[in-house]
């Protein structure tokens, strides 16, 4: 069998995102990871010798780390290393205009949504194809305020004292056992730097897809706003479904100064065989906002835990996060917020559905160091849970070492009823339907906060998922 | 002609309990039926079991609609037909807007979807004739409504699907005069010689606007009495005890 046809044997049939393209890598890294794997990356992209010796050192890290003893331990303890590829370049250059897009790739984009996307309101697109950025542009408007957006391997070649600067200063690489491995291998993510006061008015969009089969996925993003700027990046996250498990595990880190604001927006709807083990962690200073949105769709584990450090006086974050755990699958995601300065805030929204023996855990921080006073944090867990076989868990942690805290903590556990169930039927609905309407209701707190397309989007994966669910 | 709504001697159990036993009842185009009864009689379970609801058992007998058998028909189907349940205790719907809700009810119901345009239009209507603020439709369904915004829900409902027959169960109930002359008129708009109404109440003050053609008075789960529009009067005056002596009084006299 050649390649592709093993590959197509392996696809797994009811999702939706399933189809996938021949593979057409101009270079892919033998599997399994040691450190000649690790310096033959760093290789092929040219890097500086600072980063070659940061991706051997987390490589070193990342060996020595045992695996997290908590969260899904059989899950985990599944994933074998050494049957992933770490590396895969798809074509030579990246593409600045559409119309040079290899047509292979465009058509996996076209299955996607991508160029529909771009006409509607894009600011820029920086599309991730395996591990190289393959279209990325920025339009005009960006470039006159001096917006950076680009994918980080370009960023690391056209601003690298930039990247030097900031790389790894939120997230080092001995934070934990995925957060080296991510450093180790990273390639591709999104690089943004917003110049002191400049508001972008659209949000900044990438597209990862992870293609190759075992491919691992290791993209690294850094976003800098700098004082008073405004930015909103968004991304959606899809995988073609293949038998064998895969890896995707991202570091993302955000650097709010001063009286900024940025807002990280995900859809992610992995394929169910990927392990999803990502690190995202903001840090605002004075008066600075962070917004995470984070929806988790898909993946046969994810463990996520997007966290705001708040350093500043009169900071803000707010986590707001949805989970939807189907058969087979474990949503282990959660939010921290951490206060270490006073007159700071935050809130916590994580709403969860577990159907068909799926497991939904809400895994929490937060913590006030002891010279945050007068902090303000609201926490707020609602979990759905479809059937008798489903579960669902919350491991709430509050660390509270000041005085002058105000924290309110909520949590709902809920099953839909036979009435709500009824009363929707007496209305024309079809069972299933009327299980759509509920779950779409639930997460409607969270997709209000989406751009228009995405939460058309998110409805119609929610759809979907529901379709067959209802017997 | 087979009659709109015919009900032929029904039996119908709650967890193996027999709740009704042996209803009949006839309602033509164009007729308002009120449904009158002590609590606990079996004028909810009459009403659940029009529509369908899975946990009230027919064990004899059968419903129809214009001549049709609808007795094993889940409920979204009943609804397609044309019948329509008021809830006396409407469920909430967090993160479903009114609005959303009445679109989708009403695509189901009638099998096409009405353009936004013209659905906004009609649902400003409806609206309006109900004295409802326009806020209302961003609303939640039933999320933190009053007793009285969920019955004005209902009726809205009930306005934009027009229903062939409309059960209103207890609709009446727990509103203030304001809110029953509203809800009234609104049942009013909504009867015409096309469509039957059944309205299920426990008093007679809501007979005030809404003038019934018949009256049945309900007791341990079978109609013991029927009549006109007076008999409603005249159990308002003596009680439902009245029934009570009647029916020894008619048992003493065979």
């Amino acid at each position: 069998m050649n390649p592709s046809t093993q590959a197509a044997a392996g696809i797994k049939t009811g999702y939706q995102y399933g189809f996938h393209d021949e593979e057409k890598l101009v270079f892919k890294s033998r599997k399994g990871l040691d450190e000649r794997v690790v310096e033959q990356i760093s290789h092929m992209k040219e890097e500086p010798s600072w980063m070659r010796d940061k991706r051997l050192e987390a490589y070193r890290i990342f060996k020595s780390k045992p695996m997290p003893a908590w969260g899904d331990t059989e899950f985990l303890n599944a994933i074998d290393f050494d049957d992933i590829y770490y590396y895969l370049k798809p074509t030579e250059k990246i593409e600045g205009r559409w119309e040079d897009v290899p047509e292979s790739i465009k058509n996996t984009f076209e299955k996607i949504g991508i160029p529909e996307a771009e006409r509607k309101f894009l600011a820029g697109v920086t599309a991730q194809y395996d591990s190289e950025a393959v279209y990325h542009r920025i339009n005009e408007e960006l470039k006159k305020q001096g917006v950076i957006f680009t994918d980080m391997d370009t960023a690391l070649k056209e601003y690298p004292d930039v990247v030097k600067r900031y790389f790894g200063t939120i997230i080092p690489s001995s934070d934990n056992k995925f957060a080296a491995l991510n450093t180790a291998v990273w390639s591709g993510g999104s690089f943004v730097y917003v110049p002191k006061g400049a508001q972008v008015a659209m949000p900044l969009q990438a597209y990862f897809r992870i293609n190759a089969q075992k491919a691992g996925q290791f993209e690294r993003t850094l976003i800098i706003a700098e004082e008073g700027s405004k930015v909103h990046y968004i991304e959606g996250c899809t995988a073609p479904t293949y038998a064998a498990d895969s890896l995707h595990s991202a570091v993302v880190e955000l650097i709010a100064m001063p009286g900024s604001h940025i807002r990280y927006t995900t859809i992610q709807n992995l394929s169910n065989n990927v392990y999803n083990l990502v690190t995202k962690r903001a840090i605002a200073r004075e008066d600075a906002i962070v917004e995470w949105v984070d929806g988790n769709l898909g993946s046969k584990l994810t463990m996520k835990y997007p966290a705001v450090y708040l350093v500043g006086k009169g900071a803000r974050g707010d986590i707001l996060s949805c989970a939807l755990a189907g058969e087979g699958q474990h949503q282990d995601a959660g939010a921290k917020l951490i206060f270490a300065a006073p007159h700071t805030s935050g809130t916590i929204i994580s709403k969860s559905i577990s159907k068909d023996g799926g497991r939904a855990s809400y895994r929490g921080l937060v913590k006030v160091h002891p010279q945050a006073h007068d902090v303000k944090v609201n926490v707020r867990c609602d979990a759905l849970l479809l059937d008798e076989m489903s579960r669902s868990d919350t491991y709430p942690t509050m660390e509270i070492d000041s005085k002058r805290v105000r924290v309110e903590h909520e949590a709902s556990v809920s099953k839909i009823g036979e009435e709500q169930l009824f009363y929707l039927m007496s209305r024309g609905l079809k069972e299933q339907e009327a299980v759509t309407m509920i779950v779409n209701g639930f997460f409607d707190q969270f997709a209000r906060e989406l751009p228009l397309e995405y939460s058309v989007e998110l409805n119609r994966l929610i759809q979907l998922e529901m379709e067959g669910s209802v017997g | 002609m087979p009659a709109l709504l015919e009900i032929e001697n029904l039996h119908v159990a709650v967890k193996g309990r027999p709740i009704l036993k042996g209803v009949s009842l006839k309602i033509q185009k164009g007729e308002i039926h009120a449904l009158m009864g002590p609590n606990g009689s079996g004028k909810s379970t009459l009403s659940y079991a029009v529509m369908g609801h899975p946990r009230y058992e027919v064990t004899d007998g059968k419903i129809l609609i214009e001549g049709r058998d609808i007795t094993a028909l889940p409920p979204f189907e009943r609804a397609r037909l044309g019948i329509f349940l008021g809830f006396q205790y409407p469920m909430s719907l967090p993160g479903v807007s009114v609005a959303n809700f009445i679109r989708t009810a009403m695509k189901s119901v009638k099998g096409a979807e009405a353009g936004i345009r013209d659905f906004r239009k009609t649902l400003r209507e409806k609206m309006s004739l109900l004295e409802m603020d326009e806020k209302f439709a961003t609303r939640y369904v039933n999320d933190g409504f009053s007793g009285g915004e969920k019955k004005r829900l209902e009726i809205l409902q009930m306005a934009c699907l027009a229903p062939k027959l409309a059960v209103l169960d207890e609709t009446d109930s727990g509103l203030d005069i304001d809110a029953l002359r509203v809800v009234a008129s609104g049942i009013m708009k909504t009867a015409g010689p096309e469509n039957g109404i059944l309205l299920v109440t426990h008093y007679q003050r809501i007979l005030d606007y809404v003038k019934p053609h018949f009256v049945h008075v309900f007791k341990d789960g079978r109609i013991a009495e029927s009549g006109g529009p007076e008999m409603a009067l005249e159990l308002e005056k003596k009680g439902y005890a009245w029934l009570e002596e009647k029916a020894v009084a008619a048992e003493a006299a065979s």
